[in-house]
C-alpha cells in the first residue's frame, strides 16, 4: 500500500515527571541536593535499612494538590500509599512507594490558547511517588550505585491521549513545565531531570473504509522540549512507514513498546516490549496512614492559588492591550509578571511598562542570567520610569541608559535623569534652534520631504533623529517631530 | 534473680547496684544458655560499662528513670547500636545498626541496661525458635520441647531467669504463644502503642513490640517505658501513656469477661481447657462476670493472618539483595544471580516459604482472590470484637491449643506450625492488646497461659485485671527446676 491511499492521524498521551521543589526527601529528613558527593544526603530510611520506615513529607503533598487543582483535577477525600515491587539496585527497598488506585488528584484538563486555536488534554491522574537512586556504570567492571536522589518526591502526571501533532505537543508540555515552575512547584530544570516526558504515541491509520491503529509505543525520558518535538515526528513517520511497509501486522505480533530517543541521530531506539512488562504486585503501603482532606483544606489551597499563568496572559493582553508575544515574554514567570502588575498599578502606563520590559529590561536580566522578577528593581521605580517616557520627562533612549543605572543605584529614576542630564528639554525655543541647525545640514532630506511625497515620512523620521542626536538625546520627540513638520508646512521665506 | 519491679527497687535503695544486677545476669546467661539456645548476643563490657555510669549517675544523686540499672534483653530484630542485629538470619550475620530502635532509646534512657539480643524464629517467622538461623531456642520446663516463638529467646530467658525480663515483637502471636509454653508474662500492645521505628519488619500491619516479663507488675513498669507516640512511625499513635503500674490495683469486682465459646472448640487440648476454664472462675471469685460473646469471623482468622503477613513480609524483604547490606553471594554472574543466589543462601526455608507465599497472593491475577479478600475478612474479624466490646471489657481465651511440642514435631509440617497460632492472631488483626499470663501446668508439668484481651489502647484495664488475676493465684510464682 502507498501512503496515497491512506490518511492518517496521529495521537499521543504523556507521562510526566515532576521533581518537587521541597527542601527535604518525601519520607525522610534528607536535603534533595543535585550534585552532592554520592551517598552524601542518605539516612536509614532513604537507604531502606532494615526497622528504619517512611514518614510523609507535608510539603510534598501540598505542592502536588496544588499543581492538581492548577490542572482542574478533584482532590481525592482520602488518598492512600502503594508498594510497587521491582528489582533493581537503585531502588534500595526494592519497592517503590506510589500510589495505585487512588491517586491524590485526578479528573481534570489542561487547555493552552495557541494562536486562534487551544491545545488541550485531559489530565487522567497525579500522584505522588518517591524517586530512585542513579546507577553508574562508568567504571569498567562494576557498577556504582548513588542513593542521593533516592526518595526525592515526584509527581506524575498522566493525560489522555489528546494531542494530535508534535507542535501540539511541544505546546503543551512548555505550558505545563511554565505552570509549574510559575506556581513554585519545581525547579523543572530538564538539564537535570527535574522535568521528564514519556509521549505514549500512535497512529489511527484509515485504509479500506476501515480504521487501523498502530501498536503505542512510549518514549522514555524525554529532557527537552525539542527532543519531544522530534521524537514525536519520527515515530509519527515511523509507524506510518511499518504499517505500510506490513499493513497486515497485528498486535499479537507486534506489542506496544518501550522506545529511548538518540537525540544524536535523532531517531527512537526499541527497549523493551511492554508484555514482558512487570508485575509490579501493588499493595497498600502498610508503613504509612492515609491521607485524608477536607473539602475545607481544599478550599483553603484553592484560595491560595496565584493567578495563572494562562489567564493572567488573557487579562494583559485584553485589559492592558498588550500583544500576544509581549504578554508571553512578561508572564514567562511569577515574579516578573507580579512586577509588571506592580509597575502598573504603581503609575506606569501599560503600554510603555510593556515596551520597556521587553525592549531592555529583558535584556538586561538576559545579560546577567536572572528574569527581570530577580533583576532586583522595585516594581514603583519601574513604573516611575515608565511614566516619566510617557510624560515625555524622558525619551526612550533615555529610559534605557537610566535603566542600567537603576540596577546599581537606589536612587529614583528622577534624580537619575537628572544627574545624568536626560531631562528632556520641553523649551520650544530650544528645539527650534536645534531644528534650525538640522535643516541648514541636511538640506537634500528637507527637500525630499518637501518635494517628494514617497521620501516624506521618512525624511522627517531622519530629521528628528538628527535633532535628538545633536541635542545629546534631550530633545523631546514629540515637539521635535511638531516643530519639523511645521516648518516644513510653512511658507518658504525665499 | 529478682524481677524487673525488684531490680529497679533495689537498686533506688541503694541495696543493689547496677553493676551488680548486670553482674548476676551475664554470669546467669553464661553458666546456663549453653543448654538454652536463648541468647544471640551478649555485651558483656558494653553492658557492664553502662551499669557503671548509672552507678555513679546514681551516686550523684539522679534521678535516672523508672528502670534505672534494670538489665533487659532485646529480641534480636530490634535494632540496637551496640550488638549486631541479625532477626536469626544468615542474611544479617554480623550485621551492626547505625541506629538504635525507638524502643531501645526508651529503655536506656529509663536507665535500663541492654545486656543480651536474644533468638527468634528467622526473621520472626514461626512459632517455636526453631528457623533460626544459628539453633533453636529450647524450652527450660523441658530441654527436649521448644520454647515457642518467635520470641521463643526472649521467653525461655525469662522463664529460665537468666535475665528479669525482656522485649519480643508480636505478629500473630509471637511474644503471647512462647510465654504459655514457658510460663511467663507476654503482652501485646495495641497496634501503634509502641513505635515500630527500629523493629525490623515482618508484616508491618500487625507487628508490635511488648514486653516479656516473670509478672503481670514487670509488663506494666516495661510498657510505661516503651509506650507513646514516637513521629518517626506514622502508624504509631499520638495519646497519652498512662501510668500502667498505678493503675494495677484497680479493682476487677463487676468486670464483664466475655468468654467465646468460638476459642474453645475442635483442636483445644483437655489440660489447656480446664486450666483456662479454672482461670475464668477464679476471676468470677474475684468479683468479675463471664459473658458469652460470638465472634463468628474467627475461624477465618488463621487464613487471613497467613495472607496478609506473607504478603507483607514477601515485600518487607525484598530488601535483602545482597546490594547494599547483609549476606552477598560470592561471584554473582550478573544482577540477577547476585540477587537470586545471595537470597537462597542467606534465607531459610521458611522465610522463602512465606516470601513464596506472600508474592503469591499479591500477584496479578491472585491479588483479589487472596490479598483483597483477606482485608476484607480482616474487616470483619475487627468488627467482631468491636461488637464483643460493646457487652464486655476484656474477652478471655486460651493462648494456645496445645503446650509446648517437643522440637522437631512441627518442623516439617508447616500447616500444623501455624494452626499453633489459632488463638493468637486476631488480635494482630484486629490491632487488639492482648495478655498471655500463666494458669497452671498439664500432667507432663508444662505450663498454660490464658489469653486476655481489650479494646483498642485499653492496656491499664486488661493489665489491672491480669495483675488481679496473679494477686489471687500463684501459677506466675513456679518456675523450671534449675
Ligand atoms: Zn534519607
Amino acid at each position: 500500500m502507498k501512503e496515497s491511499d491512506i490518511t492518517h492521524r496521529l495521537i499521543v498521551g504523556f507521562e510526566i515527571h515532576v521533581q518537587l521543589a521541597t527542601r527535604s526527601k518525601l519520607f525522610c529528613g534528607c536535603a534533595v541536593e543535585f550534585g552532592a558527593a554520592p551517598n552524601s544526603r542518605t539516612c536509614p530510611v532513604c537507604l531502606g535499612l532494615p526497622g528504619a520506615l517512611p514518614v510523609l513529607n507535608r510539603r510534598a503533598f501540598e505542592l502536588s494538590m496544588l499543581t492538581g487543582l492548577a490542572m482542574g483535577c478533584d482532590i481525592a477525600p482520602v488518598t492512600k500509599w502503594d508498594r510497587k515491587s521491582y528489582y533493581y539496585p537503585d531502588l534500595p527497598k526494592n519497592y517503590q512507594i506510589s500510589q495505585y488506585d487512588v491517586p491524590l488528584a485526578h479528573g481534570g484538563r489542561f487547555e493552552v490558547p495557541h494562536g486562534d486555536e487551544t491545545v488541550s488534554a485531559r489530565i487522567i491522574r497525579a500522584h505522588l511517588e518517591e524517586d530512585a537512586g542513579k546507577t553508574l556504570h562508568d567504571t569498567p567492571g562494576c557498577s556504582l550505585v548513588d542513593l542521593n536522589r533516592a526518595g526525592t518526591p515526584l509527581l506524575e502526571i498522566v493525560t489522555e491521549p489528546d494531542i494530535s501533532s508534535a507542535e501540539d505537543a511541544h505546546v503543551f508540555c512548555t505550558e505545563l513545565h511554565r505552570l509549574v515552575t510559575y506556581l513554585g512547584v519545581s525547579h523543572a530544570n530538564m538539564q537535570m531531570g527535574q522535568m521528564r516526558f514519556e509521549p505514549n504515541i500512535n497512529v489511527a491509520i484509515e485504509a479500506d473504509g476501515r480504521e487501523y491503529r498502530t501498536p503505542i509505543s512510549e518514549v522514555k525520558n524525554l529532557n527537552s522540549f525539542r527532543s519531544v518535538r522530534r521524537a514525536i515526528e519520527f515515530e509519527y513517520q515511523r509507524q506510518v512507514q511499518d504499517w505500510l511497509a506490513d499493513p497486515g501486522y497485528v498486535f499479537k505480533e507486534r506489542p506496544n513498546e518501550n522506545r529511548g530517543w538518540d537525540d544524536d541521530r535523532g531517531v527512537t531506539v526499541f527497549q523493551r516490549g511492554k508484555e514482558a512488562a512487570h508485575d509490579y504486585r501493588y499493595f497498600p503501603e502498610p508503613d504509612l496512614t492515609q491521607v485524608e482532606v477536607t473539602r475545607a483544606d481544599v478550599a483553603e489551597i484553592r484560595e491560595g492559588l496565584p493567578e495563572l499563568p494562562i489567564p493572567r496572559r488573557r487579562r494583559l493582553i485584553e485589559d492592558c492591550g498588550l500583544s500576544a508575544d509581549d504578554a508571553a515574554t512578561i508572564v514567562s514567570d511569577r515574579a516578573t509578571a507580579d512586577l509588571f502588575d506592580g509597575a502598573v498599578r504603581a503609575g506606569g502606563p501599560p503600554s510603555t511598562v510593556s515596551k520597556q520590559f521587553v525592549n531592555f529590561w529583558a535584556k538586561l536580566a538576559n545579560d546577567r542570567g536572572v528574569s527581570i522578577g530577580a533583576l532586583g528593581v522595585a516594581a514603583a521605580r519601574m513604573g516611575a520610569l515608565a511614566r516619566m517616557v510617557d510624560e515625555g520627562t524622558i525619551n526612550a533612549t533615555a529610559a534605557n541608559r537610566i535603566a542600567e543605572r537603576m540596577l546599581e543605584s537606589s536612587e529614583s529614576p528622577d534624580a537619575l535623569a537628572d544627574a545624568m542630564g536626560l531631562v528632556a528639554v520641553l523649551d520650544a525655543d530650544q528645539t527650534r534652534e536645534w531644528v534650525d541647525q538640522v535643516f541648514a545640514a541636511n538640506e537634500k532630506a528637507v527637500g525630499d520631504a518637501v518635494s517628494n511625497p514617497k521620501k516624506a515620512k521618512g525624511a522627517v523620521g531622519f530629521l528628528r533623529g538628527q535633532v535628538m542626536k545633536i541635542s545629546g538625546g534631550k530633545a523631546n520627540p514629540k515637539l521635535a517631530g511638531e516643530l519639523i513638520e511645521a516648518r516644513l508646512a510653512a511658507p518658504r521665506d525665499d | 534473680m529478682l524481677t524487673a519491679t525488684e531490680t529497679a527497687d533495689a537498686v533506688r535503695a541503694g541495696r543493689v547496684s547496677a553493676r551488680d544486677a548486670v553482674t548476676e545476669c551475664v554470669d546467669a546467661i553464661d553458666r546456663s544458655d549453653g543448654k538454652i539456645g536463648a541468647i544471640l548476643h551478649v555485651d558483656r563490657d558494653g553492658a557492664l560499662r553502662a551499669a557503671g555510669d548509672i552507678d555513679r549517675r546514681l551516686a550523684e544523686g539522679e534521678d535516672i528513670g523508672p528502670i534505672a540499672g534494670v538489665p533487659v534483653a532485646v529480641k534480636d530484630n530490634i535494632c540496637t547500636i551496640d550488638s549486631p542485629t541479625t532477626c536469626a538470619s544468615g542474611t544479617l550475620k554480623g550485621y551492626v545498626s547505625p541506629f538504635a530502635a525507638d524502643v531501645a532509646e526508651r529503655l536506656v534512657s529509663a536507665g535500663a541496661v541492654i545486656v543480651a539480643k536474644t533468638n527468634l524464629d528467622e526473621f520472626a517467622m514461626g512459632s517455636s525458635t526453631e528457623s533460626s538461623a544459628y539453633f533453636p531456642a529450647r524450652n527450660p520446663w523441658d530441654m527436649s520441647r521448644v520454647a515457642g516463638g518467635s520470641s521463643g529467646g526472649s521467653a525461655a530467658a525469662v522463664a529460665a531467669r537468666i535475665v528479669p525480663c525482656a522485649l519480643g515483637s508480636d505478629t500473630g502471636g509471637s511474644i503471647r504463644q512462647p510465654a504459655a509454653f514457658t510460663g511467663v508474662v507476654g503482652l501485646k500492645p495495641t497496634y501503634g502503642r509502641v513505635s515500630r521505628y527500629g523493629l525490623v519488619a515482618f508484616g508491618s500491619s500487625l507487628d508490635q513490640i511488648g514486653p516479656v516479663t516473670r509478672d503481670v507488675r514487670d509488663a506494666a513498669l516495661l510498657l510505661s517505658v516503651i509506650a507513646g507516640h514516637d513521629v518517626r512511625d506514622a502508624t504509631s499513635v499520638d495519646r497519652p501513656v498512662p501510668n500502667y503500674v498505678a493503675e494495677l490495683d484497680r479493682p476487677i469486682e463487676g468486670l464483664r469477661i466475655g468468654v467465646a465459646s468460638d476459642y474453645f472448640g475442635a483442636g483445644l487440648d483437655d489440660a489447656v481447657r480446664t486450666a483456662v476454664e479454672a482461670g475464668l472462675d477464679a476471676l468470677r471469685e474475684r468479683g468479675a462476670e463471664l459473658i458469652n460473646v460470638r465472634l463468628p469471623h474467627l475461624k477465618y482468622a488463621i487464613a487471613c493472618y497467613y495472607v496478609v503477613a506473607t504478603a507483607e513480609a514477601s515485600s518487607n524483604l525484598a530488601r535483602f539483595d545482597g546490594v547494599h547490606y547483609g549476606h552477598r553471594t560470592a561471584d554473582p554472574k550478573d544482577i540477577f544471580d547476585l540477587y537470586s543466589a545471595s537470597r537462597r543462601e542467606g534465607f531459610g526455608a521458611e522465610v522463602k516459604r512465606r516470601i513464596m507465599l506472600g508474592t503469591f497472593v499479591l500477584s496479578s491475577g491472585y491479588y483479589d482472590a487472596y490479598y483483597d479478600k483477606a482485608l476484607r475478612v480482616r474487616t470483619l474479624i475487627r468488627g467482631d470484637f468491636e461488637a464483643a466490646f460493646e457487652k464486655v471489657d476484656l474477652i478471655a481465651s486460651p493462648v494456645t491449643p496445645t503446650t509446648a511440642f517437643p522440637i522437631g514435631q512441627k518442623s516439617a509440617d508447616p500447616l500444623a506450625m501455624y494452626l499453633a497460632d489459632i488463638y493468637t492472631t486476631s488480635a494482630n488483626l484486629a490491632g487488639v492488646p492482648a495478655i498471655s499470663v500463666p494458669c497452671g501446668l498439664d500432667g507432663d508439668g508444662l505450663p498454660i497461659g490464658m489469653q486476655l484481651s481489650a479494646p483498642w489502647f485499653e492496656e491499664d484495664r486488661l493489665l489491672a485485671a491480669a495483675h488481679q488475676y496473679q494477686s489471687i493465684t500463684d501459677h506466675h510464682q513456679r518456675c523450671p527446676k534449675q
